[in-house]
């Protein structure tokens, strides 16, 4: 694979956004600001990090990606219709009677590796993935995007446990830290902070990067493992929202369905990182 | 059972290196020549179910033939979410194996009877359930699930019924042995409260009372022909299982009947009724509280069949 730029990787992530918006726009469903927070880190890994192959989605060689924030399932979708797992006119079925595009991501697509949506699940999947791949001695790394608000989930700190003390370093997890779960900020349900030290004091090798910033994501994770034989945590600190102005850091686009005006504003917005190359 | 189960995953780890056993932080003293022989293939993954549970997904997503191994309600309930979504969507071939069927752990309190596993773990959409009688069935359900794919749930009891097996007889998974011929009634037990069954039977025998005695190690899927015949040869149905009477064996048995549009003379369910035991005691004295025994069984029987006996007598 030819190294990403980062204008492969804006325009990739601009599709991201654009592709979730209408999505999240016909199927009338919810999260288009925590795929947005992650649209960022979903097009560069799929822009360059991620060793994947469309045309053999279940190469025993594949990197391993886990979405266990299910709820962005709109905006993986995306990136992997981009990547040609499947066709782009796919991603319209979105949420609605009889297609295979569940809001919570699903299994059936090629290229999900696993249907996630019950929060703190995914973190023990990948490492049970991670284990399978060290015990093999296989080459492939598994990564596991996860929410912050899934971090009040007693399995996500079981599994946090697990992979330092077996040295899991083909695991990574990135967290994304917009600051903003369910139904409030983070810091007023449950704090997290200190988080980086919880991570690093669980054992993990932890770096911390702007979420939304491309250079830095490919810089981060053209550096795996952060410590040799210790697993990576990228916290990704992110804005929810990310990209469209009226939907920044609000909790009220965690569940909002872009509709009629709403939805023109916000693709006028995106229209500029859809396509890049047509900026003046 | 446990020993049984152990004895055999010893035996065929070698030939099946894609096994993997995790442990909850529990089988001391058991799983230690296990661990010894195959450092490999055992994790102690701490006292952590839920994630014992999904690793066990991830593991079996990459081709693992995965055990997961604990007491009581640990790899079950506390984990149950993990077993419904990551293991079995994903038809990953994970067993789970729980020590200490419904009152095992009697005097150890309730937190440790499993007594609603069996009518959870069996509502979950492709999830086999197995909760051996006998040594023979807990070794040969183990060996079966070795060889298999998919999700199951292997219960195993600390008492076991007295062995029953025919010599070179050849286990059938999904269906019920007959392990005592009769046609007054029909004693069907899961488990190793089948011991209780075969001890009333033996002793309803000394009194003319003739029971058909069914051993059922796989709880799902149920051996529907098996209990129809039952139910149309013999003159009624008692389910026996240390578990709760609401969704288990007896509820199983008794959808099945409806399903099949065939209704036993009578049917009684023997089991717990909507109540957890807080009663301190050993599993034998347990069931004797819960009228679960062998004493317990018989009176059940005798008052069925002298009511069926009196209703000529009332026209």
């Amino acid at each position: 694979m030819s190294p990403a730029t980062q204008d492969s990787t804006r325009a990739l992530a601009g599709r991201i956004r654009g592709h979730a918006l209408r999505m999240t726009s016909l199927g009338g469903s919810s999260h288009i600001g925590a795929i947005f927070s992650c649209a960022d880190l979903l097009a560069a890994l799929y822009d360059g990090i991620l060793r994947v192959n469309p045309a053999m989605p279940r190469d025993p060689t594949r990197d391993r990606l886990v979405l266990s924030k299910g709820h962005a399932g709109a905006g993986l979708y995306a990136a992997l219709a981009e990547r040609g797992f499947f066709p782009v006119e796919q991603l319209w079925t979105h949420y609605q009677d009889g297609s295979q595009l569940s809001g919570h991501v699903s299994h059936e697509l090629p290229g999900v590796e696993v249907s996630t949506g019950a929060l703190g699940h995914g973190l023990s999947i990948a490492a049970g993935m991670a284990l399978a791949g060290k015990l093999a001695g296989a080459g492939h790394r598994v990564f596991c995007i996860l929410s912050d608000g899934e971090c009040d989930e007693g399995s996500t700190w079981e599994a946090a446990l697990f992979a330092p003390h077996h040295k899991l370093a083909n695991l990574v997890a990135i967290v994304d830290y917009n600051r903003i779960q369910g139904i409030a900020p983070v810091a007023e349900v449950l704090e997290l902070e200190p988080f980086a030290d919880k991570w690093r004091a669980f054992g993990w090798a932890v770096r911390e990067v702007n979420g939304h910033d491309h250079a830095a994501i490919h810089e981060a994770c053209g550096a795996l493992p952060f410590e040799a034989g210790k697993p990576s945590c990228l916290i990704a600190h992110t804005t929810k929202g990310k990209g469209v102005s009226f939907m920044e850091n609000t909790v009220l686009w965690h569940y909002r369905t872009p509709r009629g005006a709403e939805f023109d504003a916000a693709l006028e917005e995106l229209e500029p990182l859809r396509n890049p190359e047509a900026r003046p | 059972m446990r020993d049984a189960f152990v004895k055999v995953l010893t035996e065929l780890a070698p030939s099946h290196p894609e096994i993997i056993l995790l442990t909850g932080d529990l089988g001391f003293g058991v799983l230690n020549d296990f661990a010894s022989r195959f450092p490999r293939q055992l994790v102690n993954v701490g006292v952590a179910e839920q994630n014992m549970s999904g690793l066990a997904a991830g593991l079996a997503l990459e081709g693992r033939a995965v055990f997961t191994y604990s007491i009581g309600n640990f790899p079950t309930l506390r984990c149950l979410e993990q077993i419904r979504n990551d293991i079995c969507y994903h038809n990953a071939n994970v067993k789970v194996v729980s020590v200490g069927g419904g009152m095992s752990y009697g005097p150890v309190g309730m937190s440790h009877h499993a007594t609603e596993d069996l009518a959870i773990l069996r509502s979950l959409p492709g999830m086999e359930v197995f909760a051996p009688t006998d040594l023979w069935e807990a070794a040969e359900a183990t060996r079966h699930l070795i060889q298999s794919h998919g999700p199951a749930y292997l219960r195993l009891d600390k008492t076991a019924a007295p062995a029953t097996a025919r010599v070179g007889e050849r286990f059938q998974p999904g269906r019920i042995r007959l392990v005592r011929e009769g046609s007054d009634v029909t004693l069907v037990a899961t488990g190793g409260i089948a011991g209780e069954a075969i001890k009333a039977a033996d002793a309803l025998a000394g009194q003319g009372v003739f029971c058909r005695v069914l051993s059922v190690c796989t709880v799902k899927p149920l051996d529907i022909e098996t209990l129809v015949r039952a139910a149309t040869e013999t003159g009624g149905i008692v389910s026996i299982e240390e578990h709760t009477v609401d969704g288990g064996l007896g509820g199983a048995i008794a959808e099945s009947l409806m399903e099949a549009g065939v209704v036993p003379e009578f049917f009684v369910r023997v089991g717990l009724r909507n109540t957890f035991s807080s009663v301190v005691g050993s599993q034998r004295y347990l069931r004797g509280v819960y009228q679960m025994d062998a004493a317990a069984i018989m009176k059940t029987v005798l008052e069925k069949l002298s009511v069926k006996a009196e209703v000529p007598a009332c026209n």
